[in-house]
């Protein structure tokens, strides 16, 4: 558990450098990510530590999003009177995303199946 | 008696542990709430837990700082899970390589999608110019969003309303919409969620299971990169500033 998220944060924290010396615009844990994926798959195998420690976290996602939500909707004053054509967009165009996205990779699953 | 009561809870308040120990019950209660609704959409625990926890600083009187004071070891834990979501597209690896191709289409049609659509909708219903900027990076992570908000002339602030709000609405909508259309297989739900509802959208993909919260963790990561190179583009080519 403590070597599997020291691991964790390690990879953040080069992730965290790369981004800054490179300036791009990709957060620093999404690039640790990355890098933690390719040395996995270089090494061809994934402690049950780390596996488990992951697992942990990961169930607990939604709880990590709360404390910068509530940061968000003290903003809420922000939308003004334009808060519910601002919802309408949000709500259509996010039920567009998905079926876009699900419908185009199920016709290409399908078409490359034949 | 009365006046150490009140300089009890004046201690409380401004210390971290009171809002720390706050957040994961009001997220413990939330979740018990969601599993006895057998999983009501509209009572997402994100959703639920927000609302709630504005309602308490909100009645108390408490400045966010405040709030994110204790708060914020929770919110440091997202790096560290970020990192974390290697984990599963290791072990989905074989899976996810042999569907490159589905998955390049895929992100590249929802990645389109996401912020034409957001445009054409602002347009129909005539938000401000401003409004409509900020919208473009909705579908994609805070910190990438908010970036590409600056680089376009949106209002970073406010497009980290609409990115929270789009996981929000992602997250509720997602598994029943997909079941509508007849989408069942874990890796086109995950993928389609991630991609539409970033970090939010993954929380509720791994509820549904690990298949679909590593495909959704591929797509927050992929959606995030191609939306930062195709907003300006996009913006340029319609003529929105």
């Amino acid at each position: 558990m403590l070597r599997a998220l020291t691991v964790l944060l390690l990879f953040q924290l080069v992730g965290e450098i790369l981004s800054r010396v490179l300036d791009i615009p990709i957060p620093g844990p999404v690039i640790g990510m990355l890098l933690l994926l390719l040395m996995l798959l270089r090494r061809g195998h994934v402690s049950a530590a780390l596996t488990a420690t992951a697992q942990t976290l990961l169930g607990y996602l939604a709880l990590l999003f709360v404390p910068a939500g509530v940061g968000v909707m003290a903003h809420f004053a922000l939308l003004q009177d334009e808060w519910l054509a601002i919802l309408l967009i949000l709500v259509g165009s996010t039920i567009i995303t998905l079926l876009a996205t699900a419908c185009t990779m199920r016709l290409l699953l399908t078409l490359m199946r034949r | 008696m009365i006046g150490n009561v009140r300089e009890t809870w004046l201690a409380l308040t401004q210390s971290p542990l009171l809002w720390l120990l706050l957040t994961l019950l009001v997220y413990q209660g939330a979740e018990l709430l969601y599993r006895r609704t057998r999983s009501l959409p509209l009572l997402n625990p994100v959703l639920v837990s927000i609302v709630a926890i504005v309602a308490l600083l909100l009645a108390t009187g408490t400045p966010y700082s405040v709030y994110f004071d204790g708060a914020q070891f929770i919110h440091f834990l997202l790096g560290p899970a970020t990192v974390a979501l290697a984990i599963p597209l290791y072990t989905h690896f074989a899976r996810l390589k042999q569907m490159l191709i589905p998955l390049a289409g895929a992100l590249l049609v929802g990645s389109t999608a996401a912020i034409l659509s957001a445009v054409a909708l602002g347009k129909l219903l005539g938000v401000s110019s401003l409004t409509l900027l900020s919208l473009t990076p909705k579908s994609i992570t805070t910190p990438i969003a908010m970036g590409v908000s600056e680089q376009v002339g949106g209002q970073p602030s406010l497009t980290a309303v609409f990115v929270i709000l789009t996981g929000i609405v992602g997250a509720m909508l997602a598994k029943e919409l997909l079941e509508l259309v007849g989408i069942r297989e874990s890796s086109i739900r995950g993928f389609a969620i991630g991609l539409s509802a970033h970090g939010i959208g993954t929380a509720r993909a791994f509820q549904i299971d690990e298949e679909a919260g590593a495909f959704s963790g591929l797509a927050l990561g992929l959606n995030g990169a191609l939306t930062a190179l195709l907003v300006p583009l996009l913006v340029r080519l319609l003529g929105l500033r």
